[in-house]
């Protein structure tokens, strides 16, 4: 199983494969001795040339970020089997967008409306969630395909606000 | 001793408050909101009583509710925590009226020293130094110049009806002054419709340290010694420490013989709070007074050894000082940090959410004061305060390092928090050296975060570990037979085995 990450602004391949029953990792092309668990979803302990690390996952928000040594990334992952892509930002696929709630919250304004050409990261709804005010934006360039939500409107967390093609 | 109290709050001074209760082995009712029901608070009560719908208005902001359920219950007092009605004169009003014991100052007393405007003018009158300024607004430029001459340049011209610095202006010299004397007046009208301004002295780099004062219904009013709030965005507080840095014996026993001198004129009992700046040259001036129990009181705590809210329900039911002012004598260090859920990569923008997972960090001198667990939702109807998270050492430096240990432990997935900004304040040079002021915080935020220098090998087995972190995780979500036997190793060892494993565990330990 192969996939590309991208992380502190390289571009690394992660290989993971099984023998004898130990996971083997290989960084771009060549052998890593670690040893690496899961303790929890999103948590792993890893083992790397003596040094141990714990390092969490957390794709809260659609942000996708590593935390390891006292230290937080933006990463993004690209996985060619599944043209997936996950980013520091958003999760960017080919095709249509559904642009979710980050947070739960009430909608305030919202800033576009159906049949809008919106540029990548132009804002379409103001969230408010803990009496502070939150703009959720396009995740790419496109035309606004439905707004879903209108203001006043109560949001949880992962609605669907509004779909961009 | 009163028999039973009710909180009226949420969050971790809710639990605070409940945990000084049973320790007292009095009865501990809460209050909460239709968002609260899964809350901390609510799960460590003895009871608990629905108050209504999510906003504070309607629920720990109604003085009706609050006060029908501590009549209901049969409650003898009420602790208002910080915040919500915690310096409410009619809340306090309201609970006398109920024949209940409102854990704080008297309503007078809180008027007196609550509201800024009355409290400096007792200040004055009683000789505790406030800001340099005229105490009235200022008719003519005239007048103006007269006053900032008297007073001494840098000076600040400030609208009378002010707020978030509109019809605010610095002026360093004598030359400036026409200039920003127009500007302060057009933009204090157009903001307020009141042209009105009043001259202040500009305090440079001026530290924020409060005295927490204590005072009993027998006359008793101490100092508890000092704490240093000096790190601060947006004038919010951000890290607390005790005792303070720049402190000295003969400034401490005279700002807190000032903190006294004000909270006794005002006639105050119960535990408060007299905020101070302080400048360069060690001299303080009175900016206001908290008439409750402040969020940073932990610190005080861990230094002096002494519970504060135990203190606070003991002097409201009537009880004397146990101790006197020799008697407090703060020893080693304390720094908290108040972690909030929000994201300050992305400006400091709230996280409200579910925490999948935490740790809790503890060893040896770590407090964790919070309301959240692990599968709670954090509610996005109120301040997000998670909690503080505060580390007792021997002397400063010793506290620095636990409190960034203890960070490293701590974290809450599922919701961003704002503990890495405290990794990088515990790191810088300035904040170790203790050369911070008020606006040092937003200053220090405008510069980029460090970069890693790059080649180093831990940071590159750093990066290896993420890479491998995040290639697991990955496949974990998106299907791989290869990732997915590892993660259930229970399967792989049969029922019987286990079995005979926990029979071995269980066994008398051979002596």
């Amino acid at each position: 199983m192969k996939i590309e990450i991208k992380l502190r602004d390289l571009n690394r391949t992660v290989e993971i494969s099984r023998t004898d029953g130990q996971l083997r990792f290989a960084l771009d092309g060549r052998s890593l001795g670690a040893d690496a668990i899961e303790i929890a979803p999103g948590i792993y302990s890893i083992l790397v040339a003596g040094q141990a690390f714990e390092a969490r996952v957390d794709s809260t928000g659609g942000a996708l970020r590593v935390s390891v040594a006292g230290r937080e990334y933006a990463a993004e992952i690209v996985d060619h089997r599944q043209r997936k892509r996950y980013r520091g930002g958003a999760i960017e696929a080919e095709g249509r967008q559904k642009v979710v709630a980050p947070m739960p919250g009430k909608v305030v304004r919202v800033l576009a409306a159906a049949g809008d050409v919106v540029e990548a990261g132009k804002g379409l709804v103001v969230i408010e969630a803990m009496k502070m005010q939150n703009e959720v934006r396009s995740p790419k360039s496109g035309t606004v395909e439905r707004m879903l939500v209108a203001e006043g409107q109560a949001v949880n967390s992962g609605d669907v606000l509004a779909i961009v093609v | 001793m009163f028999r039973k109290i009710l909180i009226a709050n949420r969050g971790e001074i809710a639990v605070r408050i409940a945990r000084a209760c049973k320790e007292m082995g009095i009865h501990a009712a809460v209050v909460f909101s239709d968002a609260d029901r899964a809350a901390l608070h609510v799960r460590l009560a003895d009871e608990a009583y629905a108050i209504g719908p999510a906003p504070s208005r309607e629920s720990y902001l109604a003085i009706y509710k609050i006060i029908g359920v501590a009549q209901r219950a049969r409650c003898d007092a009420i602790h208002p925590g910080y915040g919500f009605l915690a310096e409410n004169p009619a809340f306090a009003r309201a609970c006398a009226a109920a024949g209940i014991t409102f854990i704080g100052p008297s309503p007078e007393a809180m008027e007196k020293l609550g509201s800024k405007t009355a409290a400096r003018q007792l200040a004055r009158a009683v000789g505790v130094p406030t800001v340099p300024g005229t105490v009235e607004p200022i008719e003519k430029f005239e007048d103006a110049l007269d006053a900032a001459r008297k007073i001494g340049f840098p000076v600040v011209l400030k609208a009378v009806a002010g707020g978030g610095g509109k019809g605010m202006r610095l002026i360093e010299q004598e030359a400036a002054m026409s200039a920003a004397w127009r500007e302060a007046s057009s933009e204090a009208r157009n903001a307020f419709g009141d042209a009105r301004v009043y001259l202040e002295k500009y305090l440079v780099r001026p530290r924020h340290i409060e005295i927490q004062v204590l005072g009993d219904h027998h006359g008793h009013l101490l100092y508890l010694g000092e704490r240093e709030c000096s790190v601060q965005r947006r004038y919010q507080k951000v890290i607390e420490e005790a005792p303070s840095p720049v402190m000295t014996p003969e400034l401490r026993r005279a700002m807190g013989e000032a903190a006294v001198k004000l909270a006794r004129a005002g006639g105050y009992a119960n535990a408060g709070t007299v905020e101070f700046l302080v400048d360069a040259g060690r001299n303080f001036y009175f900016l206001e007074m908290n008439t409750r129990l402040q969020v940073e009181h932990p610190v005080t705590e861990m230094v002096t050894s002494l519970d504060l809210v135990k203190l606070q329900i003991g002097v409201a039911a009537g009880e004397a000082l146990p101790f006197t002012q020799d008697a407090v004598v703060a020893r080693g260090h304390a720094i908290e940090c108040r972690i909030y859920a929000e994201d300050p990569e992305n400006n400091f923008s709230p996280s409200p959410g579910k925490i999948l997972a935490r740790r809790i960090p503890a060893g040896p001198g770590i407090r964790l004061d919070d309301g959240i667990y692990a599968g709670w939702t954090v509610p996005n109807e109120y301040d997000p305060l998670l909690g503080k998270l505060i580390a007792w050492g021997a002397d400063r430096k010793e506290a620095i390092s636990r409190l960034k240990r203890a960070l490293d432990e701590y974290y809450a997935m599922g919701i961003r928090t704002n503990v890495g900004l405290f990794r990088r304040i515990l790191n810088s040079p300035d904040f170790q050296n203790a050369e911070v002021y008020t606006r040092w915080l937003d200053d220090f935020l405008q510069q980029p975060a460090s970069v890693v220098t790059p080649g180093d090998r831990e940071q590159s087995n750093a990066d290896d570990a993420a890479a491998v972190a995040l290639a697991m995780w990955h496949f974990s979500r998106n299907g791989s037979p290869e990732v997915q036997k590892a993660d259930a190793p229970g399967l792989a060892a049969s029922e019987w085995k286990l079995d005979g494993r926990r029979e071995q565990l269980n066994r008398a330990p051979r002596t």
